[in-house]
């Protein structure tokens, strides 16, 4: 973990509610995906963790949904607002167990780190499936960028305005045969998968937090080997581990 | 310049405390900076069984501030002097403060007496104060005599320092205050307020708990009050807190009454408060005409 200033280079919306924010610093922390950072924002006490969507070695990508004053305040900042950010916190997706045909599954604004895991993957010569699941057609983002890293996209949208009707679990049939899963959304989203799945697999959890390192244990939850910290310890958690 | 102060007749090169529940065992502090550089620490609220403590949402953030019902998780006295203290001597090279909680006053006598063994430890805090935990730490705490049996009881089974730890959210904390004086503590400090928040799209309480501890500088004013009403009426040794945040903060407290100050919500919103603490405190010492720290201990009254 380091803490630093970073500067706001580009702060815009993706659709109507999901925003992508490029911030200039150090990104010597950032070491895997499904990582994240702890934004300090003028006028609120907590910081607000977001995980990261990519990096490079000059700026840092998130995305992120207005999900209350903490967010609105965000997508209000201008390109050249400075920001203290705690950086390369939380454990990050192990790529080493992906097989040749991972799946990433991703609904909503749980898709972004699925965006570096993926471009990770391909660089190592993986084939990863990738399967978007938005609530409509108007909500759905970075789809082409996925496209554009060479992995195969597969969306569900809830409404049925897009691709296949329903839930991430219902597009599953069309994505073929895998040989791991690693997965980030929405509870419910990752319970519901979780009954559908057919390999061992990692899923990626949010928790209200303190800190966001570790100190306060304000994110516990229970797991088949102990209390553990969804900050710290998480938030990717092997399947094999988690209680629901 | 003199930072260094004596708590309960141990000494302090400086007197920034992190307060319990802020700072863990010091591991995830230690990963970044060399905490000897800190007065002491409080260690996470310990309990003689181990303790999971209270559904998430735990956590909920308020104006200048934040709640939480963490509800005293913690791996047990034993699994702390198992595991905790060993890893902690090759990191923090000074005494450390334990804090204790307990569900009965035989809870709190065996979890102190395990850690009176404990060579690390230079003070017992026991909390008596917890707002969080149904049923426990509540009772103790709002109560002069029942304060003060705890008091007593721990002193017994003890040679080191006693610290109580008391709540806030009594209708006066000067009587009990007084009760655990009387009793036999070595010093007092004080926990956070009790308060609550109520998200507007579910239109339930945020925290799953209902009611949590409030911190951050939300508190200071009120915190501070305390410390000055409490060293008005005993003449141990006081750890003031609540919402210190700047070395500014922490000569306030100071003047109020308080021989150390303990630095709470601020380590969970800057990893580094404590440690810039202490490096900015000669800085505003000099700001104000103060040579040494020990001048100031209640001089605003």
């Amino acid at each position: 973990m380091k803490q630093g200033v970073y500067i706001i280079k580009k702060n815009a919306p993706l659709t109507t509610d999901v925003y992508e924010l490029v911030l200039a610093g150090d990104t010597s922390a950032c070491k895997a995906p499904g990582q994240f950072i702890d934004v300090k924002l003028p006028e609120r006490f907590l910081r607000r963790p977001i995980s990261v969507c990519d990096w490079d070695g000059e700026s840092i990508t998130v995305l992120y949904k207005l999900l209350g004053g903490g967010t609105e305040l965000l997508s209000a900042l201008p390109v050249g607002t400075a920001l203290d950010v705690l950086t390369g916190l939380g454990n990050g997706y192990d790529l080493s167990v992906s097989g040749d045909r991972p799946l990433l599954v991703g609904g909503g604004v749980g898709i972004p780190p699925l965006y570096r895991l993926a471009k990770e993957l391909i660089s190592r010569g993986r084939r990863p499936a990738v399967l978007l699941g938005f609530n409509r057609k108007e909500d759905m983002f970075y789809v082409n960028r996925f496209e554009g890293l060479g992995a195969k996209v597969t969306v569900t949208t809830a409404d049925g305005s897009f691709g296949i009707p329903g839930f991430v679990t219902d597009g599953l049939s069309a994505v073929g045969t895998y040989t791991y899963a690693y997965a980030c959304g929405p509870t419910a989203m990752l319970r519901a998968l979780d009954g559908a799945v057919t390999t061992s697999a990692q899923y990626s959890f949010e928790e209200r937090m303190g800190c966001g390192f570790g100190a306060c244990v304000g994110c516990t939850c229970r797991t088949k080997n102990g209390y553990k910290r969804v900050c710290k310890d998480g938030p990717v958690f092997r399947r094999e581990e988690v209680l629901w | 310049m003199n930072t260094k102060v004596t708590l309960c007749g141990v000494e302090l090169d400086n007197p920034i405390i992190p307060a319990s529940g802020t700072f863990g065992y010091g591991r995830e502090f230690a990963e970044l900076y060399d905490i000897n550089c800190l007065g002491t620490f409080s260690f996470k609220g310990t309990t003689r069984e181990p303790r999971y403590g209270n559904p998430t949402p735990r956590i909920a953030e308020t104006a200048s501030g934040m709640l939480n019902a963490v509800g005293l998780q913690n791996p047990g006295v034993e699994a702390v002097i198992g595991a905790e203290l060993p890893y902690l001597k090759t990191v923090f090279h000074k005494p450390v403060m334990a804090n204790v909680s307990g569900f009965s006053v035989e809870e709190y006598t065996e979890t102190c007496a395990l850690l009176d063994k404990e060579e690390q430890v230079g003070w017992l805090e026991v909390n008596i104060s917890c707002p969080n935990v149904h049923g426990g730490g509540l009772s103790f705490g709002a109560d002069p005599a029942l304060a003060a049996e705890v008091t007593a009881a721990v002193k017994a089974v003890t040679k080191k320092p006693v610290i109580m730890k008391l709540t806030p959210n009594v209708t006066d904390i000067v009587s009990v205050a007084k009760a655990c004086a009387d009793a036999g503590a070595d010093g007092l400090s004080i926990n956070t307020l009790m308060g609550m928040r109520i998200g507007l799209k579910t239109k339930k309480p945020i925290l799953a708990n209902t009611t949590g501890g409030l911190s951050g500088p939300a508190v200071f004013p009120v915190a501070l009050r305390m410390v000055w009403q409490v060293y008005e009426a005993v003449d141990i040794p006081i750890v003031g807190m609540g919402g210190v945040t700047t070395p500014e903060d922490v000569i306030e407290m100071m003047l109020a009454g308080a021989t150390a100050v303990g630095v709470g919500a601020a380590n969970l919103t800057d990893p580094f408060a404590s440690k810039k603490l202490v490096e900015g405190l000669p800085a505003a010492m000099g700001k104000f005409g103060i040579s040494d720290l020990n001048d100031i201990i209640g001089g605003a009254h």
